[in-house]
Parts: structure tokens; sequence; C-alpha cells
């Protein structure tokens, strides 16, 4: 086994123990705190003490905490993450359908941010101290200081309400209707009855909650590439490359870009890690049936496994970006491997 | 990059050419079920019962007298505890893939409806269900039994005599499912959850699909026995924040929308092209005492505070003149709202000498807690307690105020931990039960809806008989003197009446809004 493996299989032992450690913490947590899924139920309403017992059981509350815990975790390791207390569904079947639209949105958003904040850096480095940089650096300080409700109500009021280039809101017209095949709007839409027209609709309707979502790594990308190259230049190896009568453009893309790029790639993954983790406040003012959204709206009903679950899979997400960045940066430099 | 994103945006841009008679209702949130009998939220009920469904009778639109629907017309025995009901001959029921339905609406669909409910061990009881709705208004303790004597009649046997029970019978959870599918489900073993995600109703929409979040659709029934809706295609948006949703109405994303909020709504009366649509609310917004802890245990301190609170300016400040100052715990539209009754005047000197005589000449310190969630009764909970806080500092009372997340909120209150809390209720049936027995009875006291945690004997012998009175004149007389005794003893300071609002296209007709905030398609039309 080459040491890349070991690496890696270490690092999923040491996560499979933390996931335990974090299941237990967030299963406890949740249940700590007052309220639970039958107060939620009840709301202003009243009950007497027979009917409460009643639906504690119904839920399992009636049962010790460290039974309950038992439970959820022979389920979970079969992968069965229990209902929902709200919906009365299977969590699991939720989830499929929810999941797509968070990588659809994440995706996008990720590829526009990496796309403009590389070549925005880029561009700020090179020009150092010029109008460009200035601009580059602007543009990443508000981008990374607006606060998202704001500024996304502001993209909506100006491309949809006022030009009204774009939806307001939502995934798709209402004129299509689209049938589950893989849950990607862009892909099922082509797949369904009129597909051009429901698949530029579903992209319409992608590209401004994607904008904005996109604006925060945006402007952590901008910063960082600006910042690496800053720092490559500098490097002997860029003097030597110049001494040795290399032009700029060589330079740039051959020398500096690959050994900037560690850095980069790690902002990128980590950002695509907390994109997916569910993106709360743009996907409620998009409408959009994320995530985020899903599990803000069950911390608030008490909705214990969908809490769990939801946890679970933060918990994943986070986890495989950070070993598949840390892999995919020891691929691109040798010397991270060397170092350990 | 501004500009470029712009050229590539209005490639993009199309007409999306409107097809006619598609009726767009954005709403604040999503449905839980598709099942009324086990929806509690206003969301899942207009979604399913007011869309999908049919009761035994129903409220007449915009209004809460009860009028025949499934049933033509019914007699009540002279012991007031059996109700005979009898039934239309000529309702269908909706199909779908798994369903085609062989027969029409009949008696054993209304027994079937009504025992599965009742009792958890029926063969097509819903295991694991809780039908909160249909234990909270206690029918499981009023129904004796239900059974059809042909297949037209159906009559109710009660326990005791229950006047409210007509009027339960058109709220959504008594909505009529038919038996013949739930035992198609059984049979076939697809189960009963079927019920909550592929409903078969009677009512004026059929169920086409939902997309979790994101949309409800529907289709016109044909066969609806008031005749085919007008609208062919009926699309309920789930879009949460209110901003965004009247932004969808300015743009026509949205033909009628849900709970616009108070600040907004100068500028929806301002905007071409849009209507607002308002109706008297059967809400209260109230701050209760608890009247089992010091010093609110005191009637005195109780009056001291009814005077210091200046309930005309939050009207204006948090209700933006969508709500009226309330004085009695029913809202003025109810049958047996008591207008003789007088509110206390806003008064600072009569409230320091209430608190002088309680023995309180300097104040004292006390808790408020304000409502964590946006509600029609109460739109902005911490807003109204800083101007609580500020009119009781004048007298001397330090507030300091508390809130916490709504179930936390709900869990410390039910339990009685907070000394002074804010709260409200919207009606569920339009009878004065509903609002006097259910938040101020003695009963409601230990199931926890009763916030004062006030048992007034004399009151609640009152509200008690007026349960089991006959005619609306004796009930009403009974419930006006119970509104005497609250407002002598003050258990809270009933705070507002809000106004329904509901944003409509000045395209969309036949458009009423309903007292209960039920969302009725049935009748409405697009230009």
């Amino acid at each position: 086994m080459n040491s890349l493996k070991v690496s890696i299989l270490n690092k999923l032992v040491r996560i499979l123990i933390s996931f335990f450690f974090i299941s237990l913490v967030s299963f406890m947590i949740i249940r700590l705190i007052p309220g639970d899924p039958v107060t939620h139920i009840l709301g202003e309403r009243g009950a007497t003490e027979e009917r409460m017992q009643e639906l504690k059981k119904l839920y399992g509350l009636d049962q010790s905490l460290l039974k309950q815990f038992q439970i959820f975790v022979s389920q979970a390791a079969v992968g069965n993450f229990g209902e929902s207390t709200v919906s009365h569904q299977s969590v699991m079947s939720e989830f499929k359908v929810l999941l797509p639209a968070t990588i659809e949105l994440a995706m996008l958003s990720l590829i526009w941010a990496s796309i403009a904040g590389v070549l925005l850096g880029i561009l700020a480095a090179v020009k150092r101290n010029s109008l460009w940089d200035y601009s580059a650096i602007s543009i990443s300080t508000i981008g990374f200081a607006m606060p998202i409700f704001w500024w996304a109500l502001l993209c909506i009021f100006f491309f949809s309400v006022q030009l009204q280039w774009l939806p307001v809101s939502g995934r798709i017209g209402f004129e299509y209707e689209v049938p589950y095949y893989t849950g990607f709007f862009l892909i099922d839409s082509l797949l369904s009855e009129n597909s051009w027209a429901a698949f530029l609709s579903a992209l319409r309707h992608l590209i401004l909650p994607a904008f904005v979502l996109g604006t925060i790594p945006l402007a952590m990308i901008t910063r960082i590439t600006r910042s690496a190259f800053i720092d490559v230049e500098k490097e002997d190896f860029i003097r030597t490359a110049k001494a040795k009568g290399l032009n700029q453009s060589q330079i740039i893309f051959k020398h500096v870009m690959k050994n900037a790029m560690p850095q980069i790639l790690t902002t990128i993954g980590l950002s695509l890690g907390q994109l997916l983790t569910g993106a709360i406040i743009t996907e409620t003012l998009f409408s959009w049936p994320g995530i985020g959204r899903w599990l803000i709206k069950s911390i608030e009903a008490r909705d214990y496994p969908v809490v769990q679950a939801g946890l679970f899979y933060s918990m994943l997400i986070i986890a495989l970006t950070n070993v598949l960045v840390d892999a995919g940066i020891e691929k691109l430099n040798p010397r991270m491997r060397a170092a350990k | 990059m501004f500009l470029r994103q712009a050229v590539i945006l209005a490639l993009f841009m199309s007409s999306t050419a409107f097809a006619a008679k598609n009726l767009i209702y954005c709403m604040e949130g999503s449905p839980s079920t598709f099942n009324p009998q086990l929806a509690s939220d206003s969301v899942s009920l207009n979604s399913s019962s007011q869309a999908i469904f049919n009761r035994l009778v129903e409220f007449k639109k915009g209004s809460t007298e009860v009028i025949p629907s499934l049933a033509k017309s019914w007699t009540v025995a002279k012991n007031r505890k059996t109700y005979t009901f009898k039934l239309r001959d000529d309702v269908s029921f909706h199909s779908n893939e798994m369903f085609k339905p062989s027969r029409k609406f009949k008696a054993d669909d209304v027994v079937y409806t009504f025992k599965s409910q009742m009792d958890t061990k029926h063969p097509l009881s819903i295991p694991s269900a809780n039908y909160e709705y249909f234990k909270a208004m206690e029918l499981d303790q009023i129904i004796a039994d239900v059974k059809k004597t042909d297949d037209y009649t159906v009559v109710f046997e009660l326990k005791k005599p229950e006047a409210p029970f007509l009027a339960n019978l058109a709220m959504d959870f008594a909505s009529i499912l038919s038996e013949e599918y739930a035992q198609n489900l059984v049979k076939s073993g697809k189960g009963l959850k079927m019920l909550e995600t592929n409903p078969i109703g009677t009512g004026p929409f059929v169920f086409k699909s939902y997309q979790k979040d994101s949309a409800v659709r529907y289709t016109a029934f044909d066969q609806y026995y008031k005749g085919k809706p007008k609208i062919e295609q009926l699309v309920f948006v789930i879009t949460t924040d209110s901003t965004v949703r009247l932004q969808k109405m300015k743009t026509g994303e949205c033909h009628v929308m849900s709970e616009p909020q108070p600040q907004d709504i100068e500028s929806i009366q301002k905007t071409a092209g849009l209507k607002l649509v308002s109706t008297e609310g059967l809400n209260v917004g109230y701050v209760a005492f608890n009247t089992s802890k010091k010093p609110f245990d005191n009637l005195k301190v109780r009056t001291a505070i009814t005077h210091a609170l200046n309930k005309k300016s939050y009207i204006d400040a948090i209700y933006k003149g969508q709500g009226t100052v309330a004085k009695n715990p029913i809202p003025p539209t109810m049958w047996s709202y008591n207008n003789s009754t007088a509110d206390d005047e806003y008064s600072i000197e009569k409230a320091k000498q209430l608190l002088k005589e309680a023995g309180f000449e300097n104040g004292f310190e006390t808790e408020l807690w304000t409502l964590p969630v946006s509600r029609p009764y109460m739109p902005n909970g911490k807003k109204l307690g800083e101007l609580m806080q500020a009119d009781l500092a004048k007298v001397g009372i330090k507030v300091k105020l508390q809130t916490f997340d709504w179930p936390t909120y709900l869990e410390k209150s039910k339990k009685g931990e907070h000394a002074f809390i804010q709260f409200g209720w919207t009606g569920d049936n339009g009878d004065p039960d509903n609002f006097l027995n259910v938040l101020l009875g003695c009963s409601a006291v230990k199931a926890g809806s009763n916030y004062a945690r006030w048992c007034q004997p004399e009151f609640n012998a009152l509200i008690q008989k007026a349960k089991e009175e006959p005619t609306q004149a004796k009930r009403s007389d009974l419930y006006e003197k119970a509104q005497v005794i609250f407002k002598k003893e003050k258990p809270w300071v009933a705070v507002a009446h809000s106004r329904q609002n509901k944003v409509i296209s000045d395209k969309v007709t036949g458009y009423t809004i309903d007292p209960f905030g039920h969302e009725q398609f049935e009748s409405v039309d697009i230009k």
C-alpha cells in the first residue's frame, strides 16, 4: 500500500470514531433542550396528561434516552433514519428528493465562484496596486461583508421585479412538470415532455440563487488566489524563471499557477463542504427545496429523526470534502506527502 | 462581469405564455400531510381538506354559519344527543393511478371516516396516527356511536348534549374520506400511509402531485357535485418569505398570496394590479397573568397593569391599523360577543393608585415572555413587549423581556413557569366555547392551554352550562355573563383582534376571504 492510501485509511478510521461521538452528542443535545415533537404538534392547544403520554409513546419518547440512542444507532447502521414526526414520511425518502436540489445549487454556485474568483484573483495579483487590483479587492470585501438576505432581496428586486429577466423564486416554471429521475432538474427537465423549454426554465430559475449563493465563496476564492499568487511570485524559482527569460504568461500559467493551486483548491473544497450542508438563507428566500431549509424547520419542530439524519449527513459531507481536498493536494504537491 | 452576465441573461429571457385558467396561490409553508384528519396547521389543511375534500356540513363562505354540504339536511332529537343526517346521492370520489371508484359517496364513507378516528383498533384506522384534531375537539369523548340506517342516512349518538357539535363537523378534520379507497389500499398492500400522500376526496380539485417544499398541483374535478370549478389547474407554490411572496405577486408569478406583513399593506394598496382583501379574523392576541403566582394573584395588581397599558398605541405600531383593540376574550364578529362590557381606560394615575393599594407603591420587578413566532394575532411579540415594558416602567414596574424558541416557549408555559406572557388564539369552529372553554376553562389549566392558570368557579359553571343548552339565544346569554366575569377578574389583558389579509391579482374574480383563513378556489375564476 502506498502512503497516500495509508493516509486516507488513517483518516477514515478517525472519521468513524468522530462520527460516533458527534452522533451521540447531537442525539443528546436535541433531546436535552426543552420542547419535543409533541409540544410542537399541540401548539397553543392544551392536552391532558394521559394524552401527552399517549403521544410520547407514539414517537417512542417514553423510553429511556439510552434505549432511544441504541435504537437510533442500530437502525442508522443499516441506513434507516426513521420517519419524520411532522410529515410521517421516511427521512430517507425526503432526503432523496431534497439533496439533488442542494447539490445542483451548490455546484453551479461553486463553478461560477471558482471561475470568476480565480480570474479576478489572478488579475488582481498580476496588476498589483492598479485599478484592477483595487476593484477586485473591493468586490471581494463587499461580497464577503454583504448580508446574504439583503443581497438576495436586492438581486430579486433588480433582476426579477424591475428588469423582469429572471423568475423571483422556485425551481422551475409551474407550467412544466418534471418527473423524478435523478432529482437534478437540469437533467430531469431534458428528459421531460417539453425538454428544452423545461430545461431553460430550470436554468433561469437556478441563475439568481446560484449567483447570490456564490458571492461569499467568490470573495474568498478571489482573496486566496490573489495572496497565493503574490506569495509564490516572491519565491526564488520564479526569479529564476524570469531570469531564464520566460515571458509573463508562461510564468503565470506554468509556474505560479501550479504552485498556488493547492491553496486555491483547499478554499474551493472547503466552500463546497459549506455549500452542500445547506444554504439556509438562500434556500429560504428563493424557495429552493433543499437540505438547509429542511434542517432548520426540523429543528424548530423538534423533528428528532430528521435532525439526527441531517447532522449525520453534514458530518459526512464535511469529512468527505476534507479527505478529498487533502488527497487532491497531496497528489498535486509531492512536498505535502514528504512532509509527513 | 455584470454586463456579461446581463447579456447572457437576456438570452434566456423567454416570454412564458400563461395558459388560460391556471391559478397560482403562493403560501407561506409546506403542507405536512394531505390527510386532513392528521393535519393541524392551516397550510396543510388548506392544501388538503379545502381543496380536495368536503364535509357533511360546511361554513357558509365568509361566515361562521353552518350550512349543508355532503349532508342535504339533518335533524336533532329532543334529547339533543341524536343527530340524523340525510346524505346527497350524487357525489363522486376522485380517482388516481391506483384507484378508480366503483361507487358514489354513501353512508359507509361517513361511518368509516368517524369510526377510524374514534377507535384506533378499527381495521382502517391508520397505525401510529394520532388524530390530533379529532381528540383536541374531544370528539372521542363526545361521540358514542356512528351508524348508518340506510345508504343515505347516518345517525350520530352523543354521550351528552354538545351544542358546538355541528360546527365541529364542519371543521377540516371531519372531511369525508372514501372507505373503498382505504380498503383497496389495505387489500393491495400499499398501506394506509398512502392516504397522506395520495389523497382521494370528493372536493372541487383533484390532487395531482406534490413536490416537497416546492409546489402542490391540482386539476379541476369535472364531476364535482357543485359543478366543475372554473380554474383548470390550481398550483399552490410554497414561498416562505413574505417579502419574496409579494415580489412574486408584482411580477405575476402568483395570483393570490397569503399573510402579507402589516408593514407592506400600504404599499400593496398603492400597487397597480394588486388588490388587498380582508375580513375580521377569528382571533385574539393577549397577555396572560399567571394568576397562580405572586403578585399576579392580586386582582388590584392585574387591574393596575390593565390601566397602565396603552393598547391603542400597540394597534398603531404593531398591527399597523390591521387590527382592533380587544376588550373581551372573543372577537366582535362572534355571536355572544358582549358589547356592553366597558374596557378599562388607559390611566397611569389609576394604575399607580391601585398599585399603592396593593402594597406595591414602588412597583415591582417581573418578567414578560414575548411570543417568539409571528402570528396574525400578534405579528411581532418582541416589539410589543418593548412597548409594554416602556408603559409599565411609567408606573414603576420593571419588566424584563424573555423569550425562547417556540417549542421551548410552549413547553415552559404549559407547565406554568411564566409570570406574565404573550399568547393568542385563532378559532377553530366559530363557537364561543372554542375560546372561552379552551383558553379559560378550569380543565384547560391542567391541559395547559389556560395560560393564566385561572380557574374561577362561577365563570366555569357558566361556560359548562352553555355547552349543553340547546338554543343559541340561551347560550349567548350565558357567554355574555361569562365575559362580564372575565372583565371583572382580568386573567388577561386582551390586546387585539387582527384582520385576515390576502393579496390577490386584479385578474382574479370570485375570491372570498374567509374568517377561518380557509382558501377556497371552487368558485374562483381568472381573467
